[in-house]
């Protein structure tokens, strides 16, 4: 049995994880909340360097009184988050993964944080070649895999839909993370307002979109769960479009959706609709696993790992703009 | 004359070709609201009609629209091959004088594969599918326009790396930005984006 630890960090959810081929062993995390406004980069970091010693300390006694037998060496690797994320986060949590990996003397796996949220989909839904939808804070991509690499079928232009959300969110005075609230607001709204859609091919822009739903807010103060609504549904129905030209263009029949704002219901019901109307599959894992996670790192640590990937420490080096289609996927035939 | 009846299905519209017209009709999405569906298929349709008529006056061309329903285009049909089966060095090198003139002019063709260029019997190059087009004059539109296609012959032609040339012949005579399009085009397959179906 191979074990890795993972950490993540990337943003505001800090957490670290302890998996095998098997199964998740144990995962512990804790999350930044901003006092006011949202994720301050700096700020972040601080917290995750304040919490990282408690957050591993109480995976690995998770995973002693979970696992007969289990001990600091029955640890094979460590996996950390090297990209895409916040600079000072990131190197933070780099940091304290080097310090690791020294010390216990086991390899290093620098992983890529989007390609994690793929992989532990793909795990924990059985799913073998989807294409993927993957939306996060700083992230809106579809991909699919093709010789040997996660190829960027279409992208965000501007920003991911989870900080459009959030801006939006700010705006209206809620605090972070946003997601959520509009969600439950927008589940009141009943009126649909007239919104920008913009689809390009299969690349898509909120900006635009986030502006207008200010100055929706500004015009109709006591409107507030229809211009939630009509947000939401515009911003999903262009993702949906996008995801569903991308399954016509490559053939692909499943679909597969990652990243944390993927927990929002009325996506995964568009999506399930769009994907039904096709004769497709829609997949999507627990929320736990869609939102920024150890557990997703450990998991591609060890995919990495096992196919004989890891990450020499002059080659560690966060990468605050990784991107997926830069790593050669060595797990997969 | 034709008289043989065809009907294709693709992501967002039923094509179905009935005698001398092409009826184009965009089909509802049911995963998004009334209004967005209604409203998007409207623009589309309208946006679509629009650009294929600019596309001819820009002497690229297109098949004649005989009408706009709200959901739907009614075209005539070209008589003639499409090009993925009759493509050769001099079709290849027309198609990048015409794909230069609608960069020229700030359309976008949004999916330029030879399956949507035809050979007419009159040996003219016809563009029959405008439904993915926008108007933009980026670099990165227009070289993922030119990539697309590229991506189209590597797939489908043993000799596309003539054809390729031939293409860029054309495309540099007709648009003068056409060196820094295609370097653009060079960084997005290094991207592996759009890769070929």
């Amino acid at each position: 049995m191979t074990i890795i630890l993972g950490l993540e960090g990337t943003a505001w959810n800090l957490g670290a994880a302890l998996v095998s081929e098997e199964s998740v062993l144990y995962e512990a995390e804790s999350t930044y909340k901003p006092k006011y406004g949202g994720i301050h980069p700096r700020e972040a970091a601080q917290h995750h360097a304040a919490e990282l010693k408690e957050v591993v300390s109480r995976a690995l006694t998770g995973a002693k009184e979970k696992e007969a037998g289990f001990s600091l060496k029955s640890i094979d690797a460590i996996a950390f988050s090297q990209g895409p994320g916040m600079g000072p986060c990131l190197r933070t949590v780099a940091t304290a993964a080097r310090a690791l990996s020294l010390s216990l003397k086991i390899p290093l796996i620098g992983v890529n944080h989007c390609i994690a949220h793929i992989e532990i989909g793909r795990w924990r839904c059985g799913v073998k070649d989807p294409v993927i939808l993957y939306v996060s804070g700083a992230n809106s991509q579809v991909l699919a895999y093709r010789s040997g690499r996660y190829r960027v079928l279409g992208e965000t232009l501007d920003i991911g839909i989870g900080n459009a959300l959030d801006k939006f969110a700010r705006y209206l005075g809620l605090s972070h993370p946003g997601g959520p609230k509009i969600e439950e607001l927008a589940s009141k709204g009943t009126t649909y307002m007239y919104m920008p859609y913009i689809v390009k091919g299969m690349d898509l822009s909120f900006s635009g979109l986030t502006t207008a739903a200010k100055e929706a807010v500004d015009s109709h103060p006591d409107e507030k769960e229809d211009v939630c609504y009509s947000f939401q549904e515009t911003a999903f129905a262009m993702l949906t479009e996008v995801t569903e030209r991308a399954m016509a263009h490559c053939g692909k029949d499943e679909l597969l959706l990652a990243g944390g704002v993927g927990a929002n219901r009325r996506l995964q019901q568009m999506l399930r609709t769009m994907c039904q109307d096709r004769g497709g599959t829609f997949y999507v894992p627990e929320n736990r696993y869609l939102k920024d996670n150890g557990a997703m790192i450990a998991y591609l640590g060890l995919l990495m790992l096992t196919s004989g990937v890891t990450t020499p420490l002059e080659r560690s080096r966060v990468k605050p703009n990784y991107r997926p289609d830069e790593v050669e996927v060595t797990w997969r035939e | 004359m034709r008289s043989s009846n065809e009907r294709f299905q693709c992501a967002e519209a039923i094509v179905e070709l009935k005698g001398e017209l092409v009826y184009k009709r965009r089909i509802e999405k049911r995963y998004r609201v009334r209004e967005i569906d209604e409203r998007i298929r409207k623009e589309r349709t309208k946006s679509e009609a629009k650009i294929i008529s600019e596309a001819r006056r820009k002497g690229v061309p297109t098949p004649i629209i005989v009408d706009v329903e709200e959901y739907e285009l009614v075209m005539e049909r070209v008589d003639g091959n499409l090009a993925k089966e009759v493509i050769d060095e001099d079709v290849s090198e027309r198609i990048g004088e015409f794909v230069g003139i609608l960069h020229k002019n700030g359309i976008i063709h949004g999916d330029l594969t030879t399956s949507n260029i035809m050979v007419g019997k009159d040996n003219r190059i016809y563009f029959i599918d405008f439904g993915l087009s926008f108007i933009e004059s980026s670099t990165e539109a227009r070289g993922v326009d030119v990539h697309v296609f590229f991506q189209s012959l590597k797939g489908t032609h043993e000799s596309h790396e003539q054809l390729k040339e031939s293409f860029i012949t054309g495309y540099k005579r007709t648009f003068s930005d056409a060196s820094q399009v295609l370097k653009r085009a060079e960084e997005i397959e290094r991207r592996g984006r759009y890769v070929e179906r």
